[in-house]
């Protein structure tokens, strides 16, 4: 098998480079499919189509009104299951490496839980509970089909050096802190957006996520770690910058609209994109940690760089 | 051997649940009305009326318009622009599609019979016609689709079950009623989202919505002490008291201000 201990890869794993832009296109896909739902909840679309699996008994009912909307989501989404299915397959006849051959398959299951769980919002007319965890699920699958690219990209692959953190805490730890809190955070946006919570504990977690954020993004852009790290954790900030003012709009397009008959074109655009950032703002945390992973050290286990770049030569 | 155990058994669960859960859009069969003693009926000899307007105090409210570019035959429907009718003003200063009805207390121990004429709801112009209706508990609403284009018709009751039917063009009516009493029942079109209606159900007869002339009349009630309730969908409700005696007319005011109500 193609692996050392400690997770280390041999230069046997290859870089597959038509399988990695497939993983690309399949994590660009969750993302149109991310956007897509945002635009079903921000338009109160989601029993525009009352039945499922077909939409109203057909495979192609007629795009009126909420209808694009719903039926739009169900296309993407069914683009995207049968984008997973090839991918895991493909990884299943080509990918040396079993841990991401079982990560395909948990890809493949996710996207088919996913699937029912929208299927039950419509059937059972929006429970909240199931409401929030597709959702929820659906920011995981983002991050599980991101990290799949990453996984097959040239950069994972490829051997080099890995370097120390000396900080306290270990930044590696500090990048799953700010993951966790950011899916935390988009739990808590989803429940916001179902009406199961009101706005305050996801203002606090929006507080909590900024502190670990520019935390995050300061340790690891420090000048001795590589250019894979200091590039997403450049990328956090920007995001999270754009992230608090879609938020604030958002607020206030609600409040603007509470009297509208209607969905009113800035609530639909400010709530999407807010929800749209929020999947990039986890993903690119998820990025940052695996990287952290796989090119960093911590200071207590390998005092020194040299020793720690003996370790990871073959 | 096992990827392609993981791929057989995801392919099974899916196969499974997708038949488990695989409904359309059931019917939604009205449930039977609960168990009611039968009590005494009311004696029209000595039967009381409340009548009244419901005003509006605060000039000329301001309306929302509403877009419809969503579905062009919606558009298609109407020669200008379209506005909400969540507070509809009639021209002399009068509201229209307050719902008005009787508390139910005070006519405990009264038996009222179902009626046998449906009540009709129809969505015409992308809108729903009447706004506001009300019904008698498990009276029969008849609702119709006169537009040519797809709508949905989706109840969100707290008493009552909810469910959610399409309605396509030219589709058959759709008859359902509602068993419980609940003042009021948001109804929507979940394909047009400006497209929303309420209905008003009570245990008993003594209900009625305003019109063009923003009057009311409740009638056939037995003399005694009521509550008056009018509902509107932007301001709420207030509420009067009133006694009737017998064979006697009472007339009964109703005011609404932006801000709320005054008797």
């Amino acid at each position: 098998m193609a692996e050392l201990p400690g997770g280390q890869e041999s230069v046997s794993a290859r870089h597959n480079a038509g399988l990695h832009r497939f993983a690309l296109l399949t994590a660009g896909a969750t993302f149109l499919l991310l956007i897509a739902g945002a635009l079903v909840t921000s338009n109160d679309a989601g029993l525009a189509v009352p039945d499922w699996p077909l939409s109203y008994g057909t495979w192609m009912p007629p795009m009126v009104g909420n209808i694009v909307y719903e039926h739009g989501h169900r296309l993407v989404a069914t683009s995207v299951g049968l984008l997973t299915i090839a991918l895991a397959v493909w990884l299943g006849l080509r990918e040396p490496r079993r841990w991401v051959r079982r990560l395909g398959l948990l890809a493949l299951a996710a996207v088919a839980l996913q699937g029912i769980l929208g299927g039950l919002t419509v059937l059972y007319l929006l429970p909240r509970p199931v409401s929030i965890a597709h959702a929820s699920l659906a920011q995981l699958f983002f991050c599980l089909t991101v990290s799949l690219a990453v996984f097959t990209g040239p950069g994972w692959i490829r051997q080099t050096p890995r370097v120390t953190d000396e900080g306290t805490p270990w930044l590696g730890r500090l990048c799953e802190l700010t993951t966790v809190a950011l899916f935390i955070q988009l739990v808590l946006g989803a429940a916001f957006r179902h009406q199961a919570i009101g706005v305050g504990p996801h203002l606090l977690g929006a507080l909590a996520a900024t502190v670990l954020i520019v935390w995050t993004s300061r340790r690891a852009r420090a000048p001795h770690l590589p250019g894979e790290m200091r590039r997403p954790a450049l990328l956090l900030l920007l995001l999270l910058v754009a992230q608090l003012l879609l938020g604030t709009g958002a607020y206030l397009a609600r409040l603007a609209a509470v009297d509208s008959s209607q969905p009113t074109p800035s609530f639909v655009f400010f709530t999407a994109a807010h929800l749209a950032v929020g999947a990039l703002l986890l993903a690119t945390s998820a990025v940052l940690t695996l990287r952290c992973h796989r090119r960093l050290l911590r200071a207590a286990e390998f005092p020194s760089v040299s020793s720690a770049i003996q370790r990871a030569t073959p | 051997m096992l990827l392609r155990k993981l791929l057989t058994g995801t392919t099974v669960l899916c196969l499974v649940i997708l038949v488990g859960c695989s409904r359309g859009e059931e019917a939604a069969q009205p449930q039977p009305p609960p168990a009611r003693p039968e009590g005494k009926s009311v004696d029209s000899a000595t039967a009381a009326t409340i009548q009244g307007r419901v005003l509006y105090q605060d000039g000329q409210p301001r309306r929302n318009r509403i877009r419809m570019a969503a579905d062009a035959v919606c558009v298609q429907q109407h020669q200008g622009p379209v506005y909400s009718q969540e507070v509809a003003l009639n021209d002399n200063g009068t509201l229209r599609y307050v719902f008005v009805y009787v508390k139910g207390q005070a006519l405990a121990g009264y038996s009222f019979p179902t009626p046998t004429e449906p009540v009709v709801l129809d969505q015409r112009g992308c809108l729903y016609t009447p706004h506001v209706i009300g019904a008698q508990t498990n009276q029969e609403i008849k609702i119709l689709n006169s537009d040519p284009t797809t709508h949905n018709i989706h109840p969100v009751p707290q008493n009552n079950r909810e469910w959610n039917t399409s309605m396509p063009p030219n589709a058959n009516p759709l008859v359902r009623s509602f068993p419980r009493e609940e003042v009021m029942i948001p109804v929507k079109c979940n394909v047009h989202p400006w497209m929303k209606t309420y209905v008003g159900v009570v245990s008993h007869p003594f209900f009625t919505v305003t019109g063009e002339e923003g009057t009311f009349e409740i009638s056939g009630l037995p003399p005694g002490d009521y509550t008056i309730v009018a509902w509107q969908e932007k301001f709420g409700t207030v509420e009067q008291t009133v006694t009737v005696g017998a064979s006697e007319t009472k007339v009964v005011d109703f005011s609404f201000t932006p801000g709320g109500s005054t008797d």
